[in-house]
């Protein structure tokens, strides 16, 4: 457990901000909740708080980027995905513009908050965008290492960003920066591809299911667009068997972006997808709260082995 | 091509008097509205209402290159009301940003004049547009990039009723009130007609002026003919005349001026131009430009 994604977004923002100039970071009034405030703080004239004004937020910024700078937005993801969609659509991915939309509170992680506030489609939304990159990181260290990659392309990225401290995923940094699904452990008898948050609570089922005798291959996957699923497929191929996990809503996630290219792929596995199916969260503390919509460590093993038996 | 045309188009980097704009834009509505019948598919008024704005803004204001149209301290325009697309490629042709001709293949399949602006496709486009509302937003960015930068450039950003019909446009009224970037200024082709019915009938905007003052913004009192260049060159003077920001400046324009039976008509927003209707309006607007080439 390190810190919650948020604080180390919000710190590497001001560190990136050192060495990058070109780096200008937009708030929607919520700055203390995302932690771009950090950055106001140190760079007050490169930091712009708009107020709760999420389409002019994003039309600003794509305003900026065509001036040589590279901004970041910040909002919840739930906003940005939905009030800033028309002008991240027409005027950053359509003119290809290096803005970096950073959502925070992704995923059900804002969950005393309830539906209104938990970004469940985002995923969909954004990675249907031509021109969009979609990055759904797993912890902390995952978060820093998607801003410095976005601030490496000309083009938008899409962040989805986690509210809590969540337990850490070993990363190598070239594999992140080569948008590869990372490979956590090796096994033989199931593929388990998790996607941001998720990917801690598949390692945890991958130690479970091995004192079970089911040895799991895991991957924490941050990328959904582009996706790897060459390594993902390959894995699939030789355990015979894929689990896929994420934060998000079935309907245009994770899971449809793999089922797009294995088809096409004529892959050929058993498969099953850990999603939450056609329906609105709802309010409560945050771990019990995934678990409730199939989002545990337990649930991967559960589903697993059901696989497996089939 | 009129031969007056050609030899005022052979040096269009000169800062053009208010009569050969006059001319300039009756010629410039000649062609979009041949281009449009050819095309048969365009929109004709908020283009005609809308050409001597862009043509004086083209012709004696920005501060451009053609021949780079990515200059870095240029001065910017947003056409927030992107429908006026076809006006817009007509003066960007005339100024030498690509060939004048290629507007006749406006909205053809593989033409790089796409139906609205496009900033990767079309030379001297400095913002996509198309869905109203974006265009303040971007402009407001752009004007902070200049401060950011040190720059000097100004940055123009036009839009009709539509776009402030939209919710998103007066979220950046009031964000532009907050940073007040220099160089920042609203032109609103006020012609009062919209797609379906008349501003009045469709949403109305009054009082325009209170509203936009209220929001923080510099607007002219005096009231400004958007399709008379005498008073364009005039409110360009207003822009100069004092260093208040963000300025906005509502100009009175009829939509789909100079062609009688188009004239403030919701009708002719978008309608294809039948052959019918070409022969009589191309007559007038010959006429008109007749007159204006005597005056030169």
């Amino acid at each position: 457990m390190s810190l919650a994604m948020r604080d180390a977004f919000g710190k590497h923002l001001v560190e990136m901000g050192k060495k990058h100039p070109e780096l200008i970071v937009l708030d929607a009034d919520v700055s203390s909740s995302t932690k771009s405030a950090l950055f106001g703080k140190e760079f007050p004239s490169r930091f712009y708080n708009v107020g709760v004004a999420e389409g002019n937020l994003a039309g600003m910024a794509a305003g900026l980027a065509t001036c040589g700078y590279h901004p970041v937005i910040n909002a919840f993801a739930i906003f940005l995905s939905l009030k800033s969609l028309d002008q991240i659509r027409n005027d950053m991915c359509y003119n290809k513009l290096p803005v970096i939309i950073a959502g925070a509170y992704g995923g059900l992680s804002d969950s005393f908050d309830g539906a209104s506030h938990q970004a469940i489609e985002d995923i969909a939304i954004f990675r249907a965008l031509p021109n969009m990159e979609v990055i759904v990181p797993s912890d902390s260290h995952q978060a820093e290492l998607a801003l410095e990659y976005a601030l490496s392309v000309d083009h938008p990225v899409y962040i989805r960003l986690n509210r809590n401290a969540m337990p850490d995923i070993d990363t190598k940094e070239s594999d992140f920066m080569a948008k590869k699904a990372i490979k956590i452990t090796e096994g033989k008898d199931v593929t388990i591809a998790a996607n941001g948050i998720t990917a801690s609570m598949a390692v945890e089922a991958q130690a479970i299911l091995a004192k079970e005798g089911i040895s799991a291959e895991v991957f924490s996957v941050p990328f959904v667009k582009p996706l790897d699923t060459t390594s993902i497929f390959e894995s699939a191929k030789k355990t015979g068997a894929l689990v896929t996990v994420e934060e998000h809503l079935l309907a245009g996630g994770f899971a449809s972006a793999i089922a797009e290219e294995a088809f096409p792929a004529q892959l050929k596995c058993k498969v099953a997808n850990i999603a939450i199916n056609d329906k609105f969260g709802e309010t409560g503390p945050y771990v019990p709260l995934l678990a409730k919509y199939g989002l545990s460590a337990d649930n991967i093993v559960k589903t697993v082995k059901e696989l497996l038996a089939k | 091509m009129r031969e007056k045309l050609m030899e005022l188009l052979s040096d269009p980097s000169r800062k053009m008097n208010a009569k050969e704009l006059a001319y300039l834009a009756a010629c410039f509505r000649e062609i979009m509205f041949t281009v449009l019948h050819e095309r048969q598919t365009g929109h004709w008024g908020g283009s005609s209402s809308a050409i001597e704005l862009t043509t004086s803004l083209y012709f004696n204001r920005l501060n451009i290159d053609p021949k780079n149209p990515k200059w870095e301290d240029r001065d910017r325009f947003v056409l927030s009301k992107g429908h006026a697309s076809v006006n817009l490629y007509t003066v960007l042709g005339a100024r030498g940003y690509f060939p004048l001709e290629d507007v006749h293949h406006f909205r053809e399949l593989g033409s790089y004049l796409q139906g609205h602006p496009a900033m990767l496709k079309i030379p001297g486009v400095d913002m996509s547009t198309g869905a109203l509302g974006h265009g303040v937003s971007v402009a407001l960015g752009m004007a902070e990039a200049a401060r950011q930068s040190g720059k000097k450039y100004k940055t123009y950003v036009m839009t009709g009723e539509g776009c402030l019909d939209e919710g998103s446009t007066w979220e950046a009224l009031l964000a532009a009130a907050k940073y007040k970037p220099e160089g920042l200024i609203l032109m609103i082709d006020y012609n009062k007609v919209q797609l379906d019915g008349t501003e009045g009938q469709i949403l109305d905007l009054e009082p325009l002026r209170d509203k936009l003052v209220s929001f923080g913004w510099h607007v002219n009192e005096e009231k400004y003919d958007g399709n008379n260049t005498e008073d364009i060159l005039k409110s360009f003077e207003w822009m100069d005349s004092d260093d208040v920001w963000p300025k906005a400046c509502i100009y009175d324009t009829i939509k789909g001026a100079r062609v009688d039976f188009s004239e403030g008509k919701n009708t002719w927003h978008g309608a294809a131009i039948d052959d019918e209707h070409y022969e009589i309006g191309i007559k007038q607007l010959n006429a008109d430009a007749d007159k204006k080439e005597a005056l030169l």
